[in-house]
């Protein structure tokens, strides 16, 4: 809005609407501290003027404060016996002792290792692969061929985990494509699906199936930002193929990698909680219980809420730390990170 | 017109011309290797879909025959989906799906629109807690059992508002639209405001027909994520209310028989597992629908809104 016209509104409103604007002393702490130029933007008719935009935010508040905030504060049924009968308020305190139980439960450990172990496997095995496919396709001199290819291989990621889960056990289970073509060659077959032991493993394939495609596109756009004349410049130079690719293709969409595998890091215990809970049942828990699984099957499962609120809790947390430590280090290496 | 059929017709002409002059050629290996790596994936891609829709088209002879995979149905059958629609379980899920993708969608993009607009505009009262408020669930995001209880004690369980409220707005996508409406020149908002538009007569008549192609990716990836979800459904619902997916899900992963209302003998049924194929079809079908409006969208928007953030 331009600024007579703010004045005028301004002027309008003083004197009637003064009552009516006692919410905005609320907000005030929030704001930076202005200049002494903007002081009249904070008068009373601020409200007035933007109360379109207050009444357009409504819902969202609601949904915001209602599923993500209430919801947060929640979270202290952590300290609690919590007991559904009793409520939320009914129930007793208990102070950490949910936290001290978990700690020393095996159980809880052993799906800490279990998540550990798969976004190792992922970080190894996965990271990389959407960069790989973004440099295969970046180097396709065709534009038809290169957006065929792109359309093909975004496609799974719109596929829900259900469905994807069913395809590999379609295609990889004991009577699957995969088998009848071993059986079909004179070899022997393997279980894929039913396997504790080659479940992580599969896992990682599925997120590659399903998501590599979709994460070409962030590294497709940063190598469309290299710039044409850096590499015309040094093949005239004499640099191959190999050297460009080394000294100006790494070094442009570095701080994309950067930003991805902070990402990631702060994820780390976010892994493929439906993914693995689809699969869970077929390899037994020794192989596929994740901090999430073991929060949905001792909460929701086995009605102890409080202990599994605790353990949600104690991963949400070390995964905000996570988030922050790994940005902390990524403005230390000079790059910029998710936020500043 | 004439300079759209010119662009067109040069991207038609060969590959080579586009080689910049200072790439070497590449080495028939490279092109061998490129080629090869190129037709393994788009088939690996593929395939699955291939052998699940071949197998939902068999009959159960050739399925056994083939010890339950089919790449191409040598006696194809739609008795699995006259099966499936015939009124059972599946039917019903089907327009569970259906209902809880619109319903949610339009909910959805309702709200978001309206905080995107609000959260877009420079020094709008309260904008900036707001939008601290908003990126801070980004951070901690809220945890699967204080969401359950919350989802109970609000009288939501085993009703299909479960399936939408508490995913009512996706932070990613509000900053997708965000980005898109700050994008909108901010001299039309002074020309609409000259021409007496209120903020909400811009948004009508200004920003939102600027923005289809946001709003267009925005409502599909919001479909998407109603037609995917399961999870919410298996724990809030019993299984009157379940959606496709979560049929699927018990029906197809844990292997339950999909009980048929016909009341056709045992001769007359499909093979269990060209029913289940049959499912996954039916599952697969409106994405694969969808996906072309979709792809023509995303790369860009959903660039637009990543890089902005």
């Amino acid at each position: 809005m331009s600024g007579p016209e703010a004045g005028l509104a301004e002027i309008g409103s003083t004197g009637r609407e003064a009552g009516r604007d006692e919410p905005q002393s609320v907000a005030g702490p929030n704001e930076p501290p202005r200049r002494q130029t903007r002081r009249r933007f904070m008068g009373p008719g601020r409200l007035r003027r933007d109360r379109l935009f207050v009444i357009l935010m409504l819902p969202g508040l609601a949904y915001f404060l209602v599923f993500h905030y209430a919801v947060l504060f929640g979270n202290v049924i952590a300290f609690k016996d919590y007991i559904p009968f009793d409520g939320f308020w009914g129930s007793a305190w208990v102070g950490v002792q949910n936290f001290k139980d978990l700690l020393g439960d095996p159980g809880f450990w052993h799906a800490t290792l279990n998540t550990l172990e798969i976004a190792g496997l992922q970080l190894i095995f996965y990271f990389p692969a959407p960069l790989a496919l973004a440099l295969l396709l970046h180097s396709l001199t065709s534009h038809t061929l290169r957006r065929f290819v792109q359309s093909v291989v975004y496609l799974p990621h719109f596929m829900s985990w259900v469905i994807v889960v069913a395809m590999a056990q379609q295609m990889l289970g004991s009577t699957g494509l995969f088998n009848s073509a071993l059986s079909g060659a004179g070899l022997h077959t393997v279980d894929i699906i039913g396997n504790p032991e080659l479940f992580k493993p599969l896992t990682v394939l599925q997120v590659i199936w399903k998501d590599c495609g979709w994460g070409t596109i962030i590294f497709l756009a940063a190598l469309t930002q290299v710039d044409d004349q850096l590499y015309e410049a040094s093949a005239i130079d004499g640099a191959g193929p190999w050297r460009r690719f080394w000294h100006i293709t790494l070094p442009t969409i570095r701080p994309i990698i950067i930003l991805l595998l902070i990402m990631r890091i702060g994820e780390i215990l976010s892994i493929g909680f439906e993914q693995i809970l689809l699969q869970r049942t077929t390899v037994g828990p020794d192989a596929a219980e994740i901090i999430d699984t073991f929060v949905y099957y001792k909460g929701i499962i086995g009605g102890n809420f409080g202990y599994g609120a605790a353990a949600g809790l104690f991963k949400g947390v070390v995964g905000a730390i996570l988030v922050y430590a790994a940005n902390k280090i990524s403005h230390r290496l000079g790059e910029q990170g998710v936020y500043k | 017109m004439s300079a759209f059929s010119q662009t067109h017709s040069r991207s038609r002409r060969p590959a080579k011309q586009v080689r910049p002059i200072w790439m070497e050629k590449p080495r028939k290996i490279t092109l061998a290797a490129k080629g090869t790596a190129l037709v393994v994936i788009v088939l690996l891609v593929l395939m699955p879909f291939l052998v699940v829709i071949a197998t939902s088209l068999s009959s159960t002879e050739s399925v056994v025959e083939n010890g339950g995979w089919v790449v191409w149905p040598s006696d194809p059958s739609l008795k699995a989906y006259r099966q499936i629609f015939s009124g059972g379980i599946v039917t019903h899920a089907l327009w569970v799906s259906i209902g809880v993708t619109i319903v949610g969608t339009a909910a959805s993009m309702v709200c978001t629109v309206m905080l995107a607009y609000a959260l877009a505009r420079p020094k709008v009262f309260g904008g900036k807690p707001m939008l601290l408020l908003v990126l801070f669930t980004f951070l901690f995001p809220p945890g699967m059992i204080p969401t359950y209880l919350m989802v109970k004690n609000l009288g939501l369980l085993n009703s299909y508002a479960a399936l939408i409220l508490p995913v009512l707005i996706s932070v990613f996508n509000l900053v997708v639209l965000r980005g898109f409406f700050q994008s909108v020149p901010e001299e039309l908002y002074e020309a609409a405001r000259l021409d007496g538009a209120g903020n909400f007569r811009v948004l009508v008549a200004v920003v939102l027909p600027l923005s289809k192609a946001a709003l267009a990716m925005v409502s599909l990836f919001y479909a998407v994520t109603y037609w995917n979800s399961w999870f919410q459904a298996s724990i809030y619902m019993d299984d009157d209310h379940w959606p496709l997916q979560q049929v699927l899900r018990t029906y197809v992963l844990s292997g339950g028989q999909i009980a048929s209302s016909t009341g056709a003998g045992d001769a007359a049924m499909a093979a269990p597992q060209t029913i289940q194929m049959a499912v996954l079809v039916v599952a697969t079908v409106p994405i694969l629908l969808v996906y072309p409006f979709l792809q023509k969208y995303f790369a860009k928007g959903v660039l637009s809104g990543a890089i902005k953030s």
